[in-house]
């Protein structure tokens, strides 16, 4: 027993595991300072969460875009995060328009439903577009060469709404009945926070029952375990394909809207950083599993949101927050290194093996 | 042995490649007809592009006025973008220094671009001009031979910070503040010299804060803010940040009240349009442009004309006034011989930094050894809801210290 334990550890192992511990611990170590240098009180840290769901449930929705296109092409789609910057981007001129004429604040309700439909379309028809221009011409290349392709078409993209809609940065009108805060079980929580949550899951719920069980959702599995033999059972693979990148597409649309009215600036830039962070979150969850990447999304944005206060703060280190992408891309490195598969990858992992 | 020679004959080449152009291209022969190359390298892309292309355009329009030529020769601008970033700095300052022509970088726009960019261009005997980097270190004593080649003529941040510091202990009379910076190289010593000056008049500093560029969900650093009950807090970044600082810290709790306070990165119209309401209120320190004279309003009307827009950042004008003082040096060092123009190097820049008492439009230019050139008027401006509703940065200064 202890022998075979032997064989199989390597040198390289002890190392990485050192590493690992060595984190941990530090993390462990930082958390118990700052909770007993009691810095903050219980609100702040009920504060700290909710925005952390907020911010990581949009990182679900983008996330599950990049996983399902990973799924049926095994490409990361890096023109993702623009996808999911034109919508809110276009939809900004109607969402000014209508708060210009007042319809804004007196039919809200409509008003967001249609600016919701005309990102939702515009960022369809852009991934639409891109895999029918970019991507399927390039079907049987080598894997490398569509994932230049999708970095070429990324910056062709943000380039392109530059030269339509200016380099500015421009601001989402704030919606009346989006102001404010609800006290939920004695808990102050920022109306558009709570819309953004529950508008995302139930958006994802929607998605993840289309794929589970409807013949297209269906037909779509069947394509990313097996293409020549989704084919042979009469299955059109280019038009499932089609079909993934545009309920991606939608799904970035209304991302970037929720988005757009939480932090209300949008320009031709934006879609850069949450697009690496959502792919970040796909690979956390387990790349190509629908349910691991709105996971990893939303742990991704707890991580962001907590981490710097609990575990830095306490370790005296000044000014925490700078170092929240460093903590989530060494997140990423540490989940690469023990577990490649990611949170819920395995039983995708057994299933290719 | 033999081997050993080898390696020395080998070292002695590659030393003669590094020390060999510094000494040899000394002097610029600009012939019959080639044009004086100036190159720009400014933000001309990505969310901070307003100053890039605001600062080139005073550029533009200094040139236009010197009739496009210096001494017989046509000036050639041309652009580098710099990305108001390092990456992009030295990129860019690595292509100007890779072109023999170019006599001098004008730029560049962001403090942190210049950090690695100065010095890779004044390897390559080329001075560089900023007329909007403020961060202190780079005309600072301490900065060393490397930044010997550099000049702005835009304030230095010790002078922005301090104010801003004074404007809140004395005139409003707060004795608890905050800053948050965004890691950048001007954020950061900005809020550094606050937060020392504050300090030094007696004030408490809760914290001192940084996000990074890019961030947009500032809530729970601001809630780390609000841990600590200031009565102001100092956020001198660029546009989008702040932006979303000033947006976010009404919604946290704590802080609906607290005093808010930018920048003149963030003195920008782009600003009004990405902060929106929330911004109504709040202090930004700017160069007074109230305090300048008839010059500047002709140069305005000329900048309206040829652009259809009036100026969007704050650093046109130091443009403008850097494009004057390159010209006063050439013409002083220049040597005229036929249909030639011959430029010493090492004399251009010392003509550069002697430059005293010329009259700009940002005031009297004058500039010491380490390059500081300005003449630093900076008042504090409030927006109001007219700013807002106009959608320009108000130019009546709510409080100055002169």
């Amino acid at each position: 027993m202890f022998q075979k334990w032997k064989d199989r550890v390597t040198v390289t192992d002890i190392v990485m595991w050192m590493i690992g511990g060595t984190l941990l611990l530090m993390c462990l170590w930082g958390s118990v300072s700052t909770i007993r240098a009691g810095l903050y009180t219980k609100s702040h840290w009920i504060d700290f969460v909710i925005f952390g769901l907020a911010q990581g449930s949009i990182y679900s929705l983008i996330a599950t875009g990049y996983t399902m296109v990973y799924g049926v092409l095994k490409m990361i789609n890096f023109a993702h995060g623009e996808v999911f910057m034109s919508g809110p981007f276009t939809g900004y001129f109607v969402a000014t328009a209508m708060w210009r004429s007042d319809f804004l604040d007196n039919h809200p309700i409509i008003a967001i439903i249609a600016i919701f439909a005309v990102a939702m379309l515009i960022s369809t028809m852009i991934a639409y577009l891109v895999e029918k221009i970019a991507y399927r011409p390039l079907r049987g290349a080598p894997r490398l060469i569509p994932l230049i392709t999708a970095i070429g078409a990324s910056f062709f993209l943000q380039y392109l709404f530059r030269g339509l809609y200016g380099s500015g940065i421009n601001a989402y009108p704030d919606v009346k009945v989006l102001e404010g805060f609800w006290m939920i079980l004695g808990i102050r929580v920022l109306k558009i926070q709570a819309i953004v949550i529950v508008a995302a899951i139930l958006m994802m719920i929607v998605l993840y029952g289309f794929i589970m069980s409807t013949k297209v959702g269906k037909a779509i599995r069947a394509v990313s375990e097996d293409k020549e033999a989704a084919a042979l059972m009469g299955i059109d693979v280019d038009a499932m394909i089609s079909t993934t990148f545009v309920i991606g597409g939608m799904a970035a649309g209304a991302a970037g809207v929720l988005y757009a009215l939480m932090y209300k600036q949008v320009h031709f830039f934006m879609g850069f950083i949450p697009g690496l962070k959502a792919f970040t979150a796909a690979v956390l969850g387990g790349i190509g599993n629908i349910p691991g990447a709105m996971l990893g999304g939303v742990f991704l944005g707890l991580i962001e949101s907590v981490a710097p206060a609990l575990f830095l703060d306490g370790l005296g280190i000044i000014a925490p927050y700078q170092l929240k992408d460093a903590i989530a891309f060494t997140m990423l490195v540490m989940i690469l290194i023990f577990r490649p598969t990611g949170i819920l990858g395995e039983r995708l992992a057994t299933k290719k093996a | 042995m033999k081997h050993l020679l080898k390696v020395l004959v080998a070292v002695c080449f590659l030393f003669g490649l590094i020390a060999g152009p510094a000494s040899a291209g000394n002097v610029l022969t600009i012939k019959k007809g080639e044009p004086v190359h100036l190159a720009a390298w400014f933000v001309t892309t990505g969310p901070n592009s307003s100053l890039g292309i605001d600062t080139f355009r005073g550029l533009e329009i200094a040139v236009e006025e010197m009739g496009g030529s210096i001494k017989g020769h046509p000036i050639k601008l041309s652009s580098q973008d710099e990305g108001c970033g390092p990456e992009g700095g030295q990129t860019a300052a690595s292509k100007i220094a890779s072109d023999p022509t170019v006599l001098m970088a004008i730029g560049s726009s962001c403090s942190s671009a210049a950090k690695p960019g100065v010095p890779i261009l004044w390897k390559m005997g080329i001075p560089s001009i900023s007329a909007s980097n403020t961060a202190p270190f780079l005309t600072d004593p301490a900065s060393g031979p490397d930044f010997s080649g550099y000049l702005r003529t835009c304030h230095n941040d010790n002078i922005q910070g301090a104010i801003a510091a004074e404007f809140a202990f004395k005139k409003l009379a707060f004795k608890k503040a905050a800053a948050i910076h965004d890691g950048s190289v001007y954020a950061q010593s900005l809020a550094q010299v606050f937060a020392d000056t504050f300090k030094k008049l007696g004030g408490t500093i809760t914290s001192i804060e940084a996000v990074s560029p890019g961030d947009t969900d500032m809530r729970p650093v601001l809630t780390k803010i609000a841990s600590g009950t200031p009565e102001m807090i100092y956020m001198p970044m660029f546009i989008p940040e702040t932006a979303h600082c000033v947006k976010q810290a009404k919604q946290v709790a704590g802080l609906e009240k607290t005093a808010l306070m930018s920048a003149d990165g963030s003195f920008s119209p782009d600003f009004l349009a990405a902060a929106g309401s929330a911004a109504v209120g709040m202090y930004h320190s700017s160069p007074d442009f109230s305090a300048l004279d008839a010059s500047y309003t002709a140069f305005l009307e000329k900048f309206k004309k040829k652009y259809g827009t009036a100026p969007e950042a704050p650093f046109h004008a130091h443009a403008y006034d850097a494009m004057f003082l390159i010209k006063g040096a050439i013409e002083k060092v220049a040597v005229v011989k036929g249909d030639t123009l011959e430029i010493d190097r090492d004399a251009f820049n010392k003509a550069l930094h002697e430059t005293k008492g010329m009259k700009g439009l940002t005031g009297t230019i004058t500039c010491n050894q380490y390059g500081d050139c300005a003449d630093p008027k900076i008042a504090v401006y409030q927006l109001t809801e007219a700013d807002l509703k106009a959608n320009k940065m108000s130019t009546v200064p709510f409080w100055k210290q002169y």
